[in-house]
């Protein structure tokens, strides 16, 4: 059983209108590893006390090496490695920029190089789980600082001075009169000993050009508006083939039959070949299928319509989405495997006074990044060379050598700007296609994806039934909670199916539930997959921020509250929740990330609530059609709540304002996060509005932005303002790129209920006349 | 073998009269800043200019555009530095930057043909370009920012 672990506040006013918040005891969080912050050596390094994190117990953990990621000419250009992916996140400027800033470099004489897929070399490099500055800001000042510090007593020797003296500011070393730019100094500086953390004297945060101010453009700006940034796409090798795959319909399917004669006459086809396929779990497999091979992508193109092939369906050729979903829907209203159990359920629903019941569904979507995946690969005697755009450029080296049979040390992966990623470029299914059918041909082949393709070949998003009851006493105060979450597990993508969610997915929003109630069931329905499940942006955050962001609309409804009130009243007093001191199995219900260091603070939800209430004007009358709606959940163990404004315009749904506050410990850079927020404001409304993938026979229904279509300029959240909410470096750095998501549709749909009365369950969902 | 006039300068193509544009100017030409994101003319990542007009090249082929003048991203301007462009840059529009050069070149024909287009003029010239990243509200900013100066 978890209880909740109440937490002295040292400061009072949680809720202060400037966005300021209250510090907690820093000493009470961490308790023993208060020591690892302070330590002996406090005197120099105290400006940047450090926090363990997740990241260490990531595969290859983090390496801050200096001489590993930063490289000096002789005319001063220092040079960054970024080793994660970009893919529109910003982490490709903001971890350099970190870099940066602690080394006193001029940000314009810096250059960002891109890593090759080596985690052994430069630490782990999978880009998801909303990580990169999370676990990356540490080592980028460690980094940095050593740098700086290196160039100090470099330069004291060259003057015979004491290193005391030496102050190095904006890319040179000064004493006295005299400076010696990074370029003059770079010999000698970068073959000094690296610092240990306790002898380098960071940078205050006063002294901070960079870090946290958003004053910095983003890598790649110029190249992405002059068209010269390099895509998957992008990358042409002398004698590259051309190919595009026919893929079995159904997952787990395979080719009976096929005919290729017809596409062999197609002018500019070369050649046509069988793929092997692959069953669940096959990890990141190929699907398999027929391959064609032609000079040009237009030409594979026609080559692949012109293909005849009889398709074996195997076990998933019954799949019918509808039918499905009724199955969990049912399965939901029944008990299912009890997670968390707190307080006693059954006699706080059994004296209730009133009980509220709602099933919250959503259907499976696909990331569809503007970008479809792409890969280049050149299969030689001596090995594999890869140019793609992947999240995880390591798991990609090491999947393409096992699938070729080759030693890792023989695979290169180059990783291109990735155009969206979203989750689906962490799967390198499209990379394995291409070393497959480049050691097939003999020549470097670039396999492209069609929007078809894409769209019905994903690792889906997964699709759920979240049935949520609210026991209720006769003084109007909930006094049980019971969660069933009934949806198909990730787990199936790498592990035989048993039909239930595991702790990653269960850490988000159902175990972690923060809601002062005292009587709790948070429980996992069966539910077997029937496609490839994955991960996309935010993950089950968003079917979770979804049921319990509109329960709690509901639940005001049927109370006779407004909406805000209602979630404070269940939020309650700031205080920490803590399912690890009741013995959840490890940091991953947390995201990986020890709880220590990133605790489940409801004061934090409550700030970020009441910031984007305020931001709105939450509770000003609106003309009829017209309401407000309210969302707040911790995601990436960040907290992000969504005041949307939605008014109905010609029988559609229109959100002429947004305000999106977030909290994310210290924000590193602003002006990215701002972006980030801007995005997933976005994406949720896409979610909210318009994303369904659905099955029949086993078949993805639809096939291109036809039939699976996306927010679009002529009717997107039109003005969405981000509050960030204000902490020093020490207030631990969180994740960005997918916690903007989940609040952002249940906060639409609790809009679109005070404008019209309307109340959406089923996800998405549209306006009846 | 076509001859197409691109960016001002007429270049030899291989490539049949039926072949959609989008694929000979990245597969044959090389031009690769034109990007393939759906290919029915729905996303408007492949926007280039046919005689100063935004057209997607995935929906137009080689025999379509023969006599036509093409402007490629590569193309809108010698140093990068159109209005739009520069107001790209100083607004910090993209995310993933992909799609960015169909929303810039589609960005700029709207400027060219209507020079103060109002806001609903914006959202509903800018609507046959998808991004999702969702950059639209600095899309919107950037294109009212190189329209006006503000």
């Amino acid at each position: 059983m978890l209880h909740f672990m109440n937490m002295v506040r040292e400061a009072a006013a949680p809720l202060a209108r400037d966005f300021t918040v209250a510090k907690l005891s820093r000493r009470a969080f961490l308790g023993g590893t208060a020591a690892f912050a302070v330590g002996a050596f406090a005197s120099r390094s105290e400006a940047f006390p450090r926090w363990p994190t997740g990241g260490e117990s990531m595969p290859h953990g983090l390496v801050e090496d200096p001489l590993v990621f930063v490289s000096i000419d002789a005319d001063g250009t220092v040079t960054l490695v970024a080793h994660r992916s970009e893919m529109g996140t910003g982490s490709r400027t903001s971890i350099p920029m970190v870099m940066a800033d602690e080394m006193e470099a001029d940000w314009s004489r810096v250059k960002i190089v891109q890593a090759e897929g080596d985690e052994p070399k430069y630490g782990n490099q999978d880009t998801d789980g909303s990580r990169s500055m999370r676990h990356h800001i540490q080592m980028a000042r460690k980094i940095g600082g050593s740098v700086r510090h290196m160039m100090r007593e470099a330069a004291a020797k060259e003057w015979g001075v004491p290193a005391s003296e030496v102050k190095v500011e904006m890319h040179a070393a000064h004493h006295g009169g005299k400076s010696l730019d990074f370029g003059a100094l770079a010999a000698k500086a970068m073959a000094e000993p690296v610092p240990a953390h306790e002898a380098i004297a960071y940078k205050s945060e006063a002294e901070f050009r960079y870090i946290g101010k958003g004053n910095v453009q983003i890598t790649d700006l110029h190249d992405i508006t002059t068209g010269k940034a390099v895509y998957g796409a992008d990358v042409s090798l002398p004698g590259m083939k051309f190919a595009v795959v026919a893929r079995p319909p159904v997952v787990g399917g395979k080719v009976k039959s096929f005919d290729a004669t017809a596409a062999l006459a197609v002018p500019g086809v070369e050649s046509v070949h069988e793929l092997p396929g692959s069953i669940p779990p096959a990890k990141f497999a190929p699907l398999g299928g027929i391959a064609v091979v032609a000079s040009n992508t237009w030409a594979a193109i026609r080559g692949r319509d012109a293909l005849v092939i009889e398709w074996e369906d195997g076990p998933h050729g019954g799949y019918d989405s509808a039918a499905y979903m009724a199955e969990m829907e049912a399965t939901a209203a029944e008990p299912g495997v009890p997670l968390r159990k707190q307080g006693d359920v059954e006699a706080a629903f059994a004296s209730a006074a009133k009980v509220i019941s709602h099933t919250y569904t959503q259907d499976h979507m696909a990331h569809a990044p503007m970008e479809p995946p792409v890969a280049l690969a050149n299969v030689t005697a001596d090995g594999c060379e890869i140019w793609a755009p992947v999240q995880s450029p390591y798991a990609v080296r090491t999947d393409t050598a096992e699938a070729l049979g080759l030693d890792p040390a023989k695979v290169t992966v180059h990783v291109t700007l990735l155009g969206g990623g979203f989750g689906r470029k962490s799967k390198g299914d499209f990379v394995t296609e291409a070393a497959w059918i480049s050691k097939a041909v003999g020549a470097p082949v670039r396999v492209q994806w069609t929007r078809e393709d894409d769209i019905r070949h994903a690792f889906y998003h997964t699709t759920s039934a979240e049935r949520i009851s609210a026991a209720v006493d006769a003084g109007g105060k909930v006094t049980g909670w019971r969660h069933n979450s009934v949806a198909p597990s990730i787990l199936t993508t790498f592990a035989p199916d048993g039909g239930h969610q595991f702790f990653i997915e269960t850490g988000m929003g159902l175990i972690d539930m923060p809601f002062d109630i005292p009587n709790v069931l948070a429980e996992n329905g069966k539910a077997m997959a029937h496609t490839r499940i994955g991960w996309f942006r935010a993950v089950s955050n968003i079917p979770r921020a979804w049921a319990i962001g509109s329960f709690v609309s509901e639940l005001a409804a049927e109370l006779g509250k407004d909406d805000l009130t209602m979630w404070m009243e269940l939020i309650g007093a700031p205080r920490v929740v803590d399912p690890k001191a009741e013995g959840y199995p490890d940091d991953w219900w947390n995201y990986g990330e020890p709880a220590g260091s990133f605790p489940v603070d409801t004061g934090k939800l409550a700030t970020v609530l009441k910031a984007a209430a305020d931001g709105i004007g939450y509770g000003r009358s609106l003309p009829a059609g017209e309401g407000i709606g309210l969302a707040v959940h911790r995601s990436f163990v960040s907290y992000v709540a969504c005041a949307a404004h939605v008014k109905v315009v010609d029988g559609k749904i229109t959100v002429p304002e947004m305000h999106l506050a977030i909290d994310c410990g210290f924000a590193a850079n602003p002006e990215r996060i701002g972006s980030q927020m801007e995005g997933a404001a976005v994406m949720g409304m896409t979610a909210a509005l318009h994303s369904s993938i659905t099955y029949e026979k086993g078949r993805v229904v639809q096939s291109n932005f036809t039939d699976y279509d996306v927010v679009r300029s002529d009717n997107y959240p039109l003005n969405v303002v981000t509050h960030i909410i204000p902490h020093g470096f020490g207030d631990h750095s969180t994740g960005v790129g997918e916690p903007g998501v989940p609040p952002v549709a249940p906060a639409i749909a609790n809009g679109l209920f005070h404008a019209t009365g309307q109340r959406k369950r089923k996800m998405p969902f549209t306006l009846e006349a | 073998m076509a001859t197409l006039k691109i960016n001002g300068a007429p270049r030899e193509v291989d490539a049949s009269p039926d072949m959609p544009l989008l694929w000979a100017l990245r597969d044959v030409a090389g031009l690769v800043g034109t990007k393939y994101g759906c290919g029915v003319g729905l996303c408007g990542a492949c926007t280039v200019h046919v005689n100063g007009k935004a057209e997607r090249s995935c929906m137009l082929t080689v025999g379509d555009v023969a006599e036509a003048e093409i402007t490629t991203i590569e193309g809108l301007h010698p140093t990068g530095d159109h209005r739009v462009q520069a107001a790209w840059r100083e607004l910090n529009v993209p995310q993933c930057g992909f799609c960015q050069a169909g929303q810039i070149m589609t960005a700029s024909a709207l400027l060219a043909e209507n020079p103060k287009p109002s806001d609903e003029e914006i959202l509903e010239a800018m609507a046959g370009n998808v991004c999702r990243c969702g950059c639209y509200q600095r899309i919107t900013a950037a294109v009212r920012l190189a329209s006006t100066g503000s």
